[in-house]
């Protein structure tokens, strides 16, 4: 049989022709980039999708997996490298394949892609990254466009929605003409903003069926040694490739100043100097040097505006052009209109904007908090209350770090708790306990290779896994803890318990994270054990994949001693009532947002926390 | 170079920001799918991510014959409309001067963060400007409370209808368009609470229109009457060692975490500046050790 036919059996029967025609249809409506981009990856035939979650990144996912089942293989994986593999898997079958991520999850997968940009792919293969300047949800702003440098791959920069689709086709055809990976940058801003797409029919692909060829499919060093040129001719090739009016897209203007730009920036440019000769390039790397060469001899002065690092300005340099860039446009954090504008006004291009008078107002600090009711409450609270040096981990609990929970020490990247805690022991200087607080689908993604490390090198620590059965910070997706799949299907779910143990770890307790007594008991025993000892605060997430509300809680106004003890949960249900006892406000809940989980109650020193009177 | 040679009309821009739940995506769509059906390109502009954490939700649209840019530069918004009233002043100077509008709720929702200082008299760190004083410096736009216009029509949650209503007057697009895509938008259940809620909002509206500006600010709620400045307090906490018997209740218990065990396992105060004399670990004490006393302290005259 060949690989068509086993596609086709696996198929679900006829959608009917009505719904196909429909999802086929050719119309214009309003998407935000991530829509943009699965709708592109639908319409180009791709059959395998994988992803792990990450802020902008994770609607891709979520949108390919609304498409029918029968068309793509659609499925969130434990992590980015895994999901890498996957896609890389698809391509090596012979169909078209596709993962998608955040900045930093390339930092996870990066192993995979450095190997595969030297293999080059069968089926077409495109790895979406989503950069976040201006660090809106992430630890750094990482540009993706060093990492395509780097691994020698393409990338390809929209600077719309519209682009976003039409891109992410393109990428699976340079993909196969070009036998490589592609990358297909978006940035926050992309991703999130919605304008006007016009969509088009899903092609369907011939499988190609595994191609049998060893020394490209191994890459062992005889094989990698042949590799390399192929990858270097393969950039010249490319380079030459977007040597075309459509790729590197002149727009006439003014002459005396000339514009380089690409991505978002692009609507900047047009925004602020829209008189300007523009050079738009659709990639960053390869660059058309002497369509880009031609471009700046034609006009006076020549400016490169990007985002974050001056990638194309430096390989203009290295090519010997005069351009002008980051002098005057900032390397950190995200552009917009002003920063374009400033840097414009800054060269001497345009007039200063007139400092505007500014109302003075004093806005209110609204950092983000844990909800009402959030179960990482307790477990930091019981953290606070051993005193300990805390290495935290990332997801919704690393909001435990500042006022009033302050209860991480240190924040790295994902899976790092673990591993921090045992050089902490290691270092043989603290005196604290030394405790890793790591979320469920965290801990399944980075967490269990450090662990295994802590137990294999006798660390003494104690590990808190945050067990919400959800991954929480991104918007409620599931993971193998869930024992649901990216289509809601049900499916295996891992115990955390049994793997603990099965990575050597003898003493394991579970609590319920809203039991107070419990969590502080557990976490006091744990931390009494010799060697690597794991709690599981075990409690869904308040908000997903059902918002919960229980019967709302209040005060006892007669009974509260303003002592402020529930305040330190940083719960945004509490808050001050007018009533002030000698200085101090006694504390009232809003009960339209209280959840009635009980922490505050368990906590009041006075019992003043009731259920609301019927 | 100028920067102002555009051949087409610049796009129009309208800011809508609040806090997370309240309705903000929900009212940039409305207003996206209204501009649509005039023709118009339309962007709408969102950060995600923090939104559903209590931080604050901001949705930028910008419409027009031709639109670039995805964010409204600031000073260059037409409406600016905050769904929460803090959210309207961190915004603030987003709003064109030369004929914005300001369309404020004036519902307050604290955030945990303004709760944070212990010291003794302290008031919460919410804005302290008043929508009446406000207005007068914007000089034009509405404040109201449509959370309780809401409520009077019995559905709260329609609040952000109440404030569609209000944004529908501010714009030039048909009344009848607007009504059409809030139809198609709500769900059927809520539609005749929504359809009650937008007509609530622009009759506001005209209501308001008949009154001069310095008519209608009297009605706003002015800035409060300052706490009294309270007398500093100078809090003595006092422990009979040869009582405590080292149990850690009060460690445990100190909400400011001030207290800890010394090495000879007695409870000692490390931080006298975070100790608010709150006395819960007086009252905690199984063995009567701790005694806490606020003291009055006569501020030296200066």
């Amino acid at each position: 049989m060949d690989a068509k036919a086993r596609i086709r059996e696996q198929d679900e029967p006829d959608d009917g022709a009505a719904e196909r025609q429909a999802l086929n249809a050719v119309a214009t409506r309003p998407m935000i980039g991530n829509e943009a981009i699965a709708r592109g990856v639908w319409e180009a035939g791709v059959r395998v999708a994988a992803a792990y979650p990450g802020t902008p990144s994770t609607e891709i996912m979520e949108f390919i997996g609304a498409f029918p089942a029968s068309d793509i293989k659609a499925q969130w994986s434990t992590n980015e490298k895994v999901a890498m593999d996957v896609a890389i898997g698809g391509s090596f079958a012979g169909v078209r394949a596709i993962t998608a991520m955040k900045h930093v999850g390339l930092n996870v997968a990066s192993d995979a892609l450095m190997s595969q940009a030297y293999i080059g792919v069968n089926g077409g293969l495109v790895v979406v990254v989503c950069d976040d300047p201006g660090i809106h949800s992430s630890q750094n702003e990482q540009d993706t466009r060093m990492f395509a440098r780097f691994a020698q791959v393409p990338v390809l920069e929209p600077s719309d929605a519209q682009e976003a689709l039409d891109f992410t086709r393109w990428a699976f055809e340079i993909s196969e003409r070009f036998d490589t990976p592609v990358i297909v940058r978006s940035t926050t801003r992309l991703s999130h903003t919605r304008s006007p797409v016009t969509t088009g029919p899903r092609v369907e692909r011939e499988p190609l069926g595994f191609n049998e060829d060893p020394v490209k499919n191994v890459i062992i060093p005889a094989h990698a040694r042949l590799a390399h040129p192929r990858v270097l001719e393969r950039e010249a090739k490319l380079a030459a490739y977007f040597d075309d009016p459509d790729f590197t897209r002149r727009e006439e203007g003014d002459t005396s100043v000339g514009v380089i730009t690409v991505g978002t920036a692009y609507a900047y440019v047009k925004e602020v100097l829209p008189e300007a000769a523009t050079l738009k390039l659709a990639s960053s790397y390869p660059l058309a040097i002497d369509r880009i060469r031609a471009f700046c001899d034609s006009v006076e002065r020549v400016f490169v505006v990007e985002e974050l690092e001056p990638v194309v300005e430096t390989a203009l340099h290295a090519a010997g052009i005069a351009a002008e860039g980051k002098a005057w446009f900032p390397r950190v954090g995200e552009f917009s209109p002003e920063v374009v504008r400033e840097g414009f006004a800054g060269a001497g291009v345009l007039e200063a904007a007139a400092a505007q008078e500014k109302w003075a107002v004093t806005p209110t600090a609204r950092p983000p908090v844990l909800c009402s009711g959030c179960p990482h409450t307790t477990s930091y609270m019981a953290v606070r209350a051993v005193d300990g040096r805390v290495a935290g981990d990332i997801g919704c609990y690393t909001l435990a770090a500042v006022d009033p929970l302050k209860a991480i020490d240190t924040c790295v990247s994902m899976g790092s708790s673990i591993g921090n805690a045992v050089g902490f022991y290691k270092a043989g200087l603290e005196t604290r306990p030394i405790i890793a607080t790591i979320g469920d689908s965290t801990f399944l993604h980075g967490g269990i290779p450090p662990l295994i490390d802590a137990v294999y090198n006798e660390a003494d620590i104690t590990v808190m896994i945050l067990d919400n059965h959800i991954v929480a910070m991104t918007g409620g997706q599931d993971h193998p803890g869930t024992g649901k799949t990216l289509r809601g299907e049900e499916t295996h779910r891992i115990d955390f318990e049994e793997m603990v143990r099965a990575c050597g770890v003898k003493w394991v307790r579970t609590v319920d994270s809203y039991d107070v007594a419990s969590v502080y008991q557990a976490l006091r025993e744990a931390i009494e054990h010799r060697g690597v000892a794991v709690v599981i605060s075990n409690r869904p997430c308040v908000l997903d994949p059902v918002k919960l509300k229980g019967s709302p809680l209040q005060v006892r106004a007669d009974g509260c001693t303003a002592c402020q003890s529930c305040m330190n949960l940083g719960c945004p249900s509490l808050g001050w009532s007018d009533e002030v006892l000698d200085g101090f406000h006694k504390v009232t809940i809003d009960e339209s947002s209280c959840i009635g989980c009980t922490l505050c109650a368990q906590i009041c020193p006075s019992d003043c926390i009731r259920p609301v009177a019927n | 170079m100028d920067g102002s040679s555009e051949k087409v009309p610049a796009p129009r821009n309208v800011l809508i920001v609040g806090v997370g739940g309240q309705g903000v995506i929900m009212v940039s769509k409305v207003l996206a799918l209204i501009c649509q059906r005039q023709g118009l390109e339309v962007k709408q502009s969102e950060v995600h991510g923090m939104a559903k954490r209590g931080g604050g939700v901001f949705s930028h649209v910008r419409f027009g014959p031709k639109v670039w840019s995805p964010t409204i530069p600031e000073g260059e918004a037409d409406v600016l409309l905050a769904m929460e009233w803090s959210e309207g002043l961190r915004w603030l100077n987003h709003l064109r001067r030369d004929g914005g509008t300001f369309i404020a709720d004036t519902r307050r929702i604290i955030p945990p963060f303004a709760f944070r200082s212990r010291k003794y008299g302290s008031q919460s760190a919410y804005s302290s400007e008043a929508p009446r004083e406000v207005m007068e410096m914007v000089g034009s736009g509405y404040a109201l409370d449509a959370t309780k216009i809401a409520a009077d029509l019995g559905e709260k949650r329609a609040a952000n209808t109440v404030l569609l209503g209000v944004l529908s007057m501010a714009l030039e697009f048909p009344a009848e368009d607007w009504r059409e895509v809030i139809a198609e938008t709500v769900p059927a259940k809520a539609l005749e609470a929504n359809r009650l809620a937008f007509e609530a909002g622009r009759d506001w509206v005209e209501t308001m229109r008949a009154i001069p500006l310095a008519e209608r600010l009297k009605d706003l709620p002015g800035r409060g009457t300052e706490a009294e400045a309270l007398q500093t307090k100078e809090i003595r906490f006092e422990i009979t060692a040869e009582w405590c018997k080292g149990c850690d209740i009060c460690v445990k218990m100190c909400p400011e975490r001030c207290l800890r065990l010394n090495d000879r396992l007695v409870a000692e105060l490390t931080d006298p500046e975070a100790c608010t004399g709150c006395k819960i670990c007086e009252w905690l004490c199984p063995d009567f050790a701790i005694r806490v006393q606020r003291v009055s302290v006569l501020e030296p005259v200066a």
